[in-house]
């Protein structure tokens, strides 16, 4: 990396839902430009960890400093300026279902913005071509198929040219090919845009064609944070437990055996 | 649970829910004026296709039930007023009736049924697909944006609605007073106004108003509060319009009483 400006920085982040610790104390650093991505087990807290960095939701103790911000000393209006110069991919692409795919992707920069509307409908036909997906804005989401969907959500989060983008489970539930193609697509935004890109995922594949940097979340802890050749060669059982996919390990899925018993004849 | 735990737990939810659904039209009101001040105001179009919905699209079952209703009333009073020759009395009985009760309360229902319901589910649906989210991602308030519209959209229409089905109704009694009771029409017509006095217009215009305040926030707060994927959109939306129903007739007995006291 040349430059190592810091642009999301966490601290020590706890949350707590009920009885349940899903954040247990989170501190990263990710870098202005890089691809750094979120991997770990469904349920050990990497969705509810992006939306505490976008300010979706706020952390029990600890700190979120986005673009430089602390998030927790924002007034709702310098909160609208931050959100302004992110960018976020849903994973079921939350596309607006009222509206076409045009609209979708303009709304932002019909709120936001006093440009013309002949200016938006340009702006609007290359962030789709960018996702490859120019000629489709009269249609509605729901003629769209779920690989066309998430291009369009991605489109919609480029549109307003953000610093940061976010993206959860971009690849989840796709075929492989529609999923290498949001992976390149992933890749050449932050190479041509230098855009910093956070991806949340659990897909190996993706994992290790688009990351700078990899953190493995597990328990609402980061187990290890490095590049993708040094995950690979991670000493940690777990992380080699989760690369591999193998039911055996460290990371156990069933529940104490011992129990199981008592509870069938309860 | 015990008994008593269960009642202080259904109470203890009603009171939170009340208070939540006052802060959300208080948050309303907030956004409507602050809004213009701060440039944030909600686009004309949204406003405009709100009120196409909700207005126009309930036009005709607002005039239809307005309408069987005149005639109904007209019928009944007939019935009992026949026996004192007093049949000419139909006319009033059917225009005060409609103004000051019927024709807001009817609308009312008719509305929080086919509109709230509507938005209930609209927003239902918006929030368990992460739409609400990624609106509030993209810096845009989803108060400001989607209860705001709905909200003024209602508060404009539903009083216009009222004073169509008004009208529908005395039309409906007219029908009968004329053609089975065998009136004279401009008789008919001017037993009808002369004994409605303005105040029992704008009586029922401030019921109007009040239900569409109830309709719209009892929708979005139902709508915004949804959980749980398909059947919870289904839960909030029989809940809204449940909700409603109860909270119009509701207010409509408080409303009747504050007015009918403060003629004494």
């Amino acid at each position: 990396m040349a430059q190592q400006e810091v642009v999301i920085h966490t601290d020590n982040v706890k949350r707590k839902f009920d009885d349940r610790q899903i954040l247990n104390g989170i501190s990263l650093d990710i870098y202005r430009g890089e691809t750094f991505v979120i991997m770990g087990g469904s349920g050990c807290g990497k969705s509810t960890f992006l939306r505490h960095i976008i300010g979706a939701l706020k952390p029990d103790s600890g700190k979120v400093a986005l673009l430089g911000k602390d998030l927790s000393k924002l007034s709702e209006d310098e909160m609208d300026g931050l959100k302004k110069r992110i960018g976020m991919c849903y994973q079921n692409s939350a596309l607006f279902d009222s509206m076409t795919v045009g609209d979708n992707v303009s709304l932002p920069l019909r709120e936001h913005t006093k440009l013309d509307r002949s200016v938006i409908d340009i702006v609007v036909k290359m962030k789709l071509e960018m996702v490859g997906l120019r000629g489709f804005e009269d249609l509605m989401p729901s003629q769209l198929s779920g690989g066309m969907r998430k291009r369009v959500g991605l489109a919609r989060a480029i549109v307003m040219d953000p610093e940061v983008i976010f993206y959860d489970e971009p690849t989840a539930g796709l075929d492989p090919i529609v999923a290498g193609v949001i992976d390149k697509l992933i890749i050449d935004l932050s190479k041509k845009l230098s855009i910093t890109s956070v991806v949340v995922t659990h897909d190996m594949k993706s994992v290790f064609t688009i990351a700078d940097r990899v953190a493995m979340l597990y328990d609402g802890k980061v187990l290890e944070v490095g590049k993708p050749e040094e995950i690979k060669k991670s000493g940690n059982q777990m992380v080699q437990q989760f690369i591999s996919g193998s039911p055996d390990g460290p990371i156990r899925f069933f529940q104490q055996k011992d129990d199981y018993l008592e509870q069938l004849i309860k | 649970m015990g008994f008593f735990a269960k009642i202080g737990s259904v109470i203890l939810k009603t009171a939170k829910q009340t208070s939540e659904l006052v802060g959300l039209f208080l948050e309303t009101v907030t956004w409507i004026v602050v809004g213009p001040i701060k440039n944030k105001f909600v686009k004309r179009d949204g406003i405009f296709s709100q009120m196409v919905f909700a207005g126009l699209g309930s036009l005709v079952i607002a005039i239809f039930v307005a309408f069987f209703t005149g005639i109904v009333i007209a019928m009944q009073s007939a019935y009992q007023l026949s026996r004192f020759g007093a049949n000419i009395y139909v006319a009033p009985m059917v225009s005060i009736g409609l103004a000051r009760e019927l024709g807001p309360v009817l609308t009312a229902l008719v509305v929080a049924g086919r509109v709230g319901a509507a938005i209930a589910a609209e927003l239902g649906t918006m929030k368990v697909t992460e739409q609400i989210e990624a609106l509030d991602t993209m810096a845009l308030n989803p108060i400001r944006y989607l209860v705001v519209p709905r909200f003024l959209a209602l508060l404009v229409m539903l009083p216009c609605l009222t004073v169509i089905a008004d009208m529908m109704g005395i039309i409906g009694g007219f029908v009968v007073g004329v053609f089975n009771l065998h009136l004279d029409p401009y008789r008919y017509l001017t037993f009808s106004f002369k004994f409605m006095a303005w105040k029992d217009v704008w009586t029922g215009l401030v019921k109007s108003v009040t239900f569409a305040v109830i309709i719209s926030m009892v929708g979005c707060y139902m709508g915004l509060n949804t959980k749980g994927g398909a059947e919870g959109v289904g839960r909030s939306t029989t809940l809204s319009v449940v909700t409603s129903f109860i909270l119009i007739i509701l207010f409509d007995c408080i409303l009747t009483g504050i007015f009918f006291f403060a003629n004494k």
